[in-house]
């Protein structure tokens, strides 16, 4: 399979408002993702995975390294990504329909079939008959399945989720999951999927990465060998129990590393 | 590269879910339930009408007063209170006479084109301000200024410049309005929830597209709450101004009125603006009900 992204030495820096000093969030991440492929990145929390992500969507720029779509260096959002956002942020004052053609219209692509786009994307994602309805109407999962269809509809060569189910409970979160699947098998869209929940990476990626504490940087790779398509009853076999441990442990190593030293900030 | 000015610190939470849990109830007690406000107001209005025409009986039938157990109550004469049917013969002469017609025109020119020029220059101001970070650091210490002083105070001023016309009047209104209008647009521009604008730029939105989908519409709220806010503002105004110096208009009789001790006709005057400002806030209401579809609604 042909390369969709490649992360090469990637290092990202936010400037401190106040002190006017750099911290370093990512430093310097190496990565490759096969076109096709559904990678998930976990990490401990404030590792930078939302900022890599934000960087590969082009909304962050990266201070050294490169990161290359198709072998073009990303420089700006485009049409070739869309993200599906940790908090739902729908338009409250558009419907579930016109939240989903958002970004067409963005990227002036909205057109006569654009109803019929959103009418499809409505009953992928499982909402059938509420087309019409406010997001304030919707539970925070159907938000979630909002957030997700908007994403669809601009048809991306890359779909970018960033700990998408992370603020629903725990059930709603497994039926989510489920439903990612169902539809990622239908679109087979390379995606890069973050999340801190262990379970969740293994239980949809075809390969696990995991970062380091700030500054994140690639500590271990998992391939994972699970055969699609899978089910919710996987989560207790023990080839899964042992993928999970493996994680777990890495990133429990992690967590102890850094807090013995809290990372520098340089100036 | 111009994006809603500098730091977002204000971050709107998500509405609330509805909920979704509704009794069903037969369609008389809905009915009922939906009435309800209305008819429990107008109950107390209509109360509040009667025991204040009661005072001007007790008035009339018992001039040295009514005794109630140990106390004594002497209901306050004709010139301190005017009962609601005193009001009512006042307005009517009021009408009769014909001076009503020339007071409101020249009442309702002012607080229309105060009003509404208030209106259109607070809301593309406010939307630029919000907009602009430099622009709001450039006109920051002037609407500061502007906002601190009572603007009626400036009124000698318009009167020197502008004579005691309505145009005097009409500068009084605007001023008055504009700035609940305009920093309540700027807030409104300014206090956008930054995930909608990370959603807008994510799917490569230009400044306009972002303007257009995000900020207009996100400041709806705040534009409406500064409208509503600027009636009040207005209606001083032209009151205010009236009474300091004027040839006619409501504000105007009000004051040749109270200096003649015709204290019905002051009432007269007082229910006549006060109906304007509630017509005026309820056509705001209206229009905000029409514009926010989405909002959640309890009940
Ligand atoms: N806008 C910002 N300005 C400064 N520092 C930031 C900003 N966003 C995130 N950070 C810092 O960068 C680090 C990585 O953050 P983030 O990418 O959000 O972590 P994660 O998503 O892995 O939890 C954190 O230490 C965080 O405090
Ligand atoms: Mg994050």
């Amino acid at each position: 399979m042909p390369t969709k992204l490649e992360a090469r030495r990637v290092g990202i820096h936010y400037r401190r408002q106040r002190s006017g000093e750099s911290l370093i969030a990512v430093d310097g991440v190496d990565l490759r993702i096969a076109s096709g492929e559904f990678v998930a990145i976990v990490g401990p929390s404030g590792c930078g995975k939302t900022t890599f992500l934000n960087a590969v969507d082009g909304l962050l720029p990266i201070a050294s390294g490169s990161l290359l779509l198709d072998g073009r260096e990303i420089t700006a959002p485009g049409p070739d990504r869309a993200m599906v956002f940790q908090q739902p942020s729908l338009l409250p004052w558009r419907t579930v329909t016109g939240n989903i053609l958002y970004g067409l219209e963005m990227q002036r692509r909205a057109g006569t079939e654009s109803r019929s786009t959103a009418k499809r994307l409505v009953e992928l994602v499982g909402l059938r008959g509420f087309d019409d309805s406010w997001p304030s109407e919707l539970s925070g999962g159907m938000q979630q399945r909002v957030n997700l269809a908007r994403a669809l509809a601009t048809d991306p060569e890359l779909l970018l989720l960033d700990e998408p189910f992370a603020a629903l409970d725990a059930q709603t979160r497994e039926t989510m999951q489920q439903e990612l699947l169902r539809v990622w098998n239908e679109t087979r869209k390379t995606a890069l999927f973050i999340t801190h929940d262990i379970a969740e990476a293994v239980y949809l990626a075809d390969r696990v990465i995991v970062f380091t504490a700030r500054p994140g940087r690639v500590k271990l790779e998992v391939a994972i060998g699970l055969p699609r398509p899978r089910d919710l009853r996987m989560k207790r076999e023990a080839g899964f129990v042992e993928y999970e441990r493996t994680i777990w442990e890495t990133i429990r190593e992690e967590v102890l590393r850094s807090e013995a030293s809290p990372p520098a900030a340089v100036a | 590269m111009a994006t809603p000015s500098g730091q977002l610190d204000t971050i709107a939470s998500p509405a609330e879910p509805q909920a979704l849990v509704r009794r069903p109830t037969d369609a008389r007690d809905r009915a009922m339930r939906r009435h309800e406000p209305t008819i429990i107001g107008a109950a107390a209005v209509v109360l509040f009408f009667v025991v204040w025409q009661g005072v001007g009986i007790i008035r009339e039938t018992a001039p040295e007063g009514l005794a109630l157990g140990p106390f004594k109550f002497i209901a306050p004469s004709q010139l301190f209170l005017p009962t609601p049917l005193d009001i009512a013969r006042a307005f009517q002469a009021y009408v009769q006479d014909g001076r009503i017609w020339k007071d409101v025109a020249v009442s309702g020119q002012e607080l229309l084109v105060g009003y509404v020029s208030a209106a259109l220059l607070g809301i593309v101001l406010g939307l630029l301000i919000g907009w602009y970070a430099r622009l709001r650091y450039a006109l920051d210490p002037f609407i500061t200024f502007l906002y601190a002083t009572p603007r009626i105070v400036l009124l000698p001023l318009f009167i020197i410049w502008f004579g005691i016309g309505v145009e005097s009047k009409i500068a009084v209104v605007f001023l008055g309005a504009i700035f609940a209008i305009l920093i309540n647009t700027a807030a409104g521009v300014r206090n956008l929830d930054v995930n909608l604008i990370k959603v807008a730029r994510s799917f490569g939105a230009s400044d306009l597209q972002l303007f257009r989908t995000i900020a207009l519409p996100g400041s709806v709220p705040f534009i409406l709450t500064g409208l509503r806010l600027g009636i009040g503002h207005a209606l001083t105004g032209v009151v205010v101004g009236e009474l300091v110096a004027a040839q006619f208009g409501v504000g105007q009789m009000m004051a040749v009125a109270g200096a003649t001790f015709q204290s019905s006709k002051v009432f007269a005057g007082l229910f006549l603006i006060a109906g304007t400002g509630m017509l005026m806030t309820f056509s705001l209401q209206k229009l905000e009900q029409r514009f926010e579809a989405w909002r959640p609604r309890p009940n």
